[in-house]
């Protein structure tokens, strides 16, 4: 079958096996390697990419069923030359080890933080509450990081957070 | 993963006349790409019905409607579900992660598997994937799995947060198919094991869940909880969808689903009715989980899910209570 994706603002037309996934296609067809793949079973987070601007599984997504959607990677997240805040508060607070996980946990903030509404751990549903440490945490939860640098990556995403 | 063919249905009639044998419907993917990758689910065929316009949330006398197709981050976020129905936003947002949540459907969530360890390993036997080779949880690793309503071929638990508030709030799931159109209400959708665990629902072959539609919400306060291993991102050991109505002192009213203890969502009928007319005390609660919990017959390693479940009951009623 052939699809038709804009990745990181260019569109490429490709022809895929119903069984790839997201991830695979990524990687594998359009050399795009920042996405990585941890479990490949939706527990890790390390594959999470934007599509059409939400926070995604891109190991769970079938390739096929994202025809005609706007992907956004972690290589899509610099504007030119200039590193995305995120991504400049992430070395500013050496918010990585090993780095395997960082690209997983850039897009998922990157998502996180356009993101309405309340998480598990909001006292009152009704408000929005601020991201606080506590939210952050809560809300990036679904990207694990072997390396345990879960402190600096709070703390280089809470720069950025309004 | 066995080749398949993928097509997108355009409409939910649509989808039901292009199912035919071998066909799965196809949500968010969440589960099932899983279920496919790890060769426990093989379709032919697959019909995506997750971009189907089933995604709206409307309300309607009263009532809310919900789209088969709303994401469950969409769900969680939405106004009118968190002012009015807290206990469901709530039990949403206790699932899975932020991405997850993105991609996953009402429909599929309700429709997803159990997590049951041998289920999800093609090299074991398991009722529930191939019927009659037998159940190697109940003498092996069934640390997480059922303790009521459990039979001798199964003792698997309904994993998803969201069916156990729906079956508290008596849910209706609107389904079209083969046959028809029906409503299932909630907790009514899913079975217990019996003698055939293959079966997860009462729906039949091709049938397609098209909304869900909640009542006005019951009077009294609600929470869900739920208790696991670690603090997020993890599924429920036992979970609670609780409302309690107090008035002078009486329990007018009371609902009880608890989670990750059956093979379905599980309302504890027995100890809402020992609630009911009588005072809301820390030692009615205790008398109203334990004679539900006598129905419990758990299994060694998961015997602590009676304790766990009980005082989950009492302080969560606690809490509820004026
Ligand atoms: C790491 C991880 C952790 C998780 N933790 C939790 C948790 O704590 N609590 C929880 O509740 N869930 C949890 N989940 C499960 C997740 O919520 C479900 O996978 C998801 O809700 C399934 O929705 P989907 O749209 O992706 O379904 P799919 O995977 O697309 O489908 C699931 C099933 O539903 C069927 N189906 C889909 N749509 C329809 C329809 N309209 N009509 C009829 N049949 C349909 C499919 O054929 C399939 O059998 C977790 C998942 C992962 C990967
Ligand atoms: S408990 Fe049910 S799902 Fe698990 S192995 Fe036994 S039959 Fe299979
Ligand atoms: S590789 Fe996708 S979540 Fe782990
Ligand atoms: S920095 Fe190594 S996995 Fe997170």
């Amino acid at each position: 079958m052939d699809i038709t994706l804009k990745v990181n603002g260019s569109s490429h037309s490709v022809p895929v096996d119903p069984r790839m996934s997201l991830l695979d296609l990524l990687r594998e067809r359009l050399g795009l390697i920042g996405a990585k793949k941890g479990c490949d079973h939706g527990q890790c987070g390390a594959c999470t990419v934007l599509i059409d601007g939400r926070r995604a599984n891109s190991c769970l997504a079938l390739a096929v069923a994202t025809d005609g959607s706007e992907i956004v990677t972690v290589e899509g997240l610099m504007d030119g030359d200039e590193l995305h805040p995120l991504q400049a508060a992430f070395i500013e607070h050496d918010a990585f080890q090993c780095g395997y996980c960082t690209p997983g946990q850039l897009c998922s903030a990157m998502g996180m933080l356009g993101e309405p509404g309340p998480s598990a751990i909001t006292g009152d549903l009704r408000e929005d509450p601020g991201l606080t440490p506590e939210e952050i945490r809560e809300r990036m939860s679904g990207n694990l990081c072997r390396c345990g640098a879960y402190v600096n990556i709070v703390s280089a995403i809470a720069e950025v957070a309004p | 993963m066995k080749l398949f063919e993928y097509t997108r249905a355009g409409s939910a009639a649509d989808a039901v006349r292009s199912f035919g044998p071998g066909t799965m419907y196809l949500g968010g993917g969440t589960n099932l790409v899983d279920l496919m990758r790890l060769g426990v689910a093989e379709p032919d065929r697959l019909v995506d019905v997750g971009k189907l316009p089933l995604d709206a949330i409307e309300e309607a006398g009263g009532r809310l409607r919900v789209g088969a197709a709303v994401r469950n981050s969409d769900l969680a976020a939405h106004p009118l579900v968190r002012s009015r129905y807290p206990m469901l936003a709530r039990a949403v947002l206790s699932g899975a992660s932020g991405q997850v949540r993105n991609m996953a459907t009402t429909a599929g969530n309700l429709l997803q598997r159990t997590r049951c360890p041998y289920f999800q390993d093609v090299t074991r036997p398991c009722n529930k994937r191939q019927p009659g080779s037998g159940c190697p949880a109940i003498e092996g690793d069934h640390t997480n799995l059922a303790i009521l309503g459990t039979s001798h071929a199964c003792v698997a638990t309904h994993p998803s947060d969201l069916a156990v508030a729906l079956a508290a709030l008596e849910a209706e799931v609107h389904v079209t198919g083969p046959g028809g159109d029906k409503i299932v209400p909630m907790p009514g959708l899913h079975r217990l094991p019996g003698d055939a665990p293959e079966r997860d629902t009462v729906l039949e072959e091709g049938d397609l869940i098209t909304a869900v539609e909640l009542p006005a919400p019951p009077p009294g306060a609600s929470l869900y909880r739920k208790v696991r291993e670690r603090a997020s991102f993890a599924f429920a050991l036992v979970s609670i969808a609780a409302v309690l109505d107090v008035r002078d002192g009486t329990v007018a009213g009371c609902r009880i689903a608890l989670g990750g203890v059956a093979h379905a969502p599980w309302r504890a009928e027995h100890a809402e009715q020992v609630l009911v007319g009588g005072p809301a005390t820390g030692e009615a609660f205790r008398t109203a989980a334990e004679a539900e919990l006598e129905r419990a017959r758990p299994l060694p390693r998961n015997d602590f899910k009676v304790p766990l479940a009980r005082n989950l009951i009492v302080r969560t009623l606690e809490e509820l209570a004026p």
